[in-house]
């Protein structure tokens, strides 16, 4: 990303923020930053960054969204035959200078906004990629592979659909909040996660979205540094984030944990992770994103695979059972149990899944389950549930790999 | 991954295509034209098709030493027939499966939901 994107992205919350806190209006206003954005994009590498980046990008996005308004006005009287709208000029009285409110940040208020209960997380992740990233439809379009025309539309009715809720740009009530934030945060790991887990080749564009991810998440610990959640997710993302030069090789396959060449991996971020998820455990309320950061750290701070602390990560799966009921959770929990006390006692962890309608059929508990038979050297049976993992997922590196497995027994 | 690619696929076989009324057709037509609609305004449709009728199939297929048959008509030997498809971006496969009963196709022949492979991945 260059300087001036950067600067941009970091800028669109506060200007959008500007514009809503002035003339309301959040769709209209939205889509007036997105033509200030690309019109500055347009004319400052050529021209120059302005002295005062932000009150350029409230002035070229203020006259965009007040011809906004106008048409807007212009087309409903033609629809009703009626000012169901006020007249722009109350909108556009040439009132003091829009400004910054005194510097109040409303970057969260956005985020919460953008992650509306009453959208879907696609149109979440949509709109807060657009609205508080500062992303282009088309970035955010060629991030999820579909087509920049269905990511339009899904922003478009996602903004809609906040509309309709009636949603004003205020923060939640307090009561609300702790619910609120948590869908928030859930917004930016499935954002870093489609990042994460995108490979290589066709989506390279996705890996953007980790880092767009990241920054995001910086941007709400600033606001709330004594958030032990917003910590705990910054932490896990830096932690499993780190490992991403070392997760696929020269040809683009998937490398496991154990087998990867941990020289790779990103020091740094291992380093920041670490402290911040140890800093936040020490002195918050416990959640899962704080327990699933230590377990990352664990993996992050081993020097070499077998060095790995097993039996503190069983530890901190058994307590992240306990706050959080998620079948993924007690599958990774059997991964730990059998890497601390061996296969048999991993198996008998899985039998549980079997019956568990969210589990039942899905690749990687079939995957977990070869790859515990192949420890306690039961070849065939691993062999076919390697086999049957491989055709039960939608991942073409993954099913590479199952597939390699099952030919290497 | 927030949301999966399926396939919807429609599938149709000259008779039951034969014996549509009139209004059948107008049906089926006006059932699409709304599903697409839908679809469209949700951010949702990736892609879709109708397919022209087998007769205008080719089937193409390279041998060992490069050279090339083309076949006039489809490779199986199949009543069946592909006659159109969608592609969807859903939450889930329950999601694509209501869509697809949604089709009037699916009351004449069958809908086939079948997940699209991606590249993304976690490793083990």
């Amino acid at each position: 990303m260059s300087d001036f994107e950067l600067l941009l992205r970091e800028e669109t919350p506060q200007v959008l923020s500007a514009l809503v806190r002035h003339y309301g209006h959040f769709d209209l206003a939205e889509e007036a930053v997105q033509e200030a954005l690309l019109a500055a994009s347009q004319q400052w590498p050529s021209e120059g960054v302005p002295s005062n980046p932000r009150g350029w990008l409230i002035r070229v996005g203020s006259r965009r969204l007040t011809d906004l308004l106008r048409s807007e006005s212009a087309r409903r009287k033609r629809e009703e035959n009626v000012a169901s709208l006020s007249a722009p000029e109350e909108f556009v009285a040439s009132g003091p200078e829009i400004g910054d409110h005194g510097g109040r940040d409303d970057t969260l208020t956005l985020l919460f906004l953008c992650c509306h209960p009453s959208l879907s997380a696609a149109s979440q992740i949509a709109l807060t990629l657009r609205a508080v990233g500062g992303l282009t439809t088309a970035q955010i379009a060629a991030g999820f592979l579909v087509p920049e025309a269905t990511m339009a539309q899904r922003i478009s009715r996602a903004k809609r659909s906040i509309k309709q809720a009636g949603s004003t740009f205020e923060m939640p009530p307090e009561s609300e909040r702790d619910a609120r934030m948590g869908v928030v945060l859930h917004v930016l790991y499935l954002i870093f996660n489609e990042g994460y887990t995108a490979s290589s080749g066709v989506a390279l564009h996705s890996a953007e979205l980790t880092t767009e991810a990241i920054r995001l998440t910086r941007g709400v610990r600033r606001l709330l540094p004594d958030d032990g959640e917003v910590a705990g997710l910054l932490a896990l993302m830096l932690l499993t984030d780190a490992r991403r030069p070392a997760r696929t090789d020269a040809d683009g396959a998937l490398v496991p944990l154990s087998d990867q060449d941990r020289s790779l991996w990103n020091k740094d971020a291992i380093v920041e992770g670490e402290a911040l998820v140890t800093d936040a455990l020490s002195r918050s309320q416990l959640g899962p994103y704080q327990v699933q950061a230590a377990i990352a750290a664990v993996h992050g701070t081993a020097e070499r695979a077998e060095d790995t602390d097993w039996r503190q990560i069983v530890a901190l799966y058994q307590v992240l059972e306990q706050i959080s009921d998620n079948p993924m959770v007690r599958l990774n929990h059997a991964v730990a149990v059998a890497m601390a006390s061996g296969p048999k006692e991993g198996l008998a962890l899985l039998e549980p899944l079997d019956t568990d309608g969210r589990m039942k059929d899905h690749h990687r508990l079939e995957a977990v389950r070869a790859h515990l038979l192949e420890m306690s050297g039961e070849k065939e049976a691993a062999r076919a549930s390697y086999l049957l993992a491989a055709r039960r997922t939608t991942s073409v590196p993954e099913q590479n790999y199952l597939k390699s497995r099952a030919d290497s027994l | 991954m927030v949301t999966v690619k399926y396939m919807l696929l429609i599938y149709s076989n000259p008779e039951s295509w034969a014996s549509l009324s009139a209004e059948q057709r107008d049906d089926l037509t006006r059932s699409h034209q709304e599903l697409t609609r839908e679809l469209t305004e949700q951010g949702q449709l990736v892609s879709a098709a109708g397919l022209a009728d087998p007769i205008t199939t080719r089937t193409v297929s390279v041998g060992e030493d490069d050279t090339r048959t083309t076949t006039d008509g489809p490779y199986a030997e199949a009543k069946e027939h592909l006659a159109g498809f969608y592609l969807v971006e859903c939450d889930d496969i329950d999601e694509a499966i209501e869509y697809a009963a949604r089709m009037p196709d699916a009351k004449y022949l069958a809908v086939e939901v079948r997940p699209v492979m991606d590249a993304s991945g976690l490793e083990m």
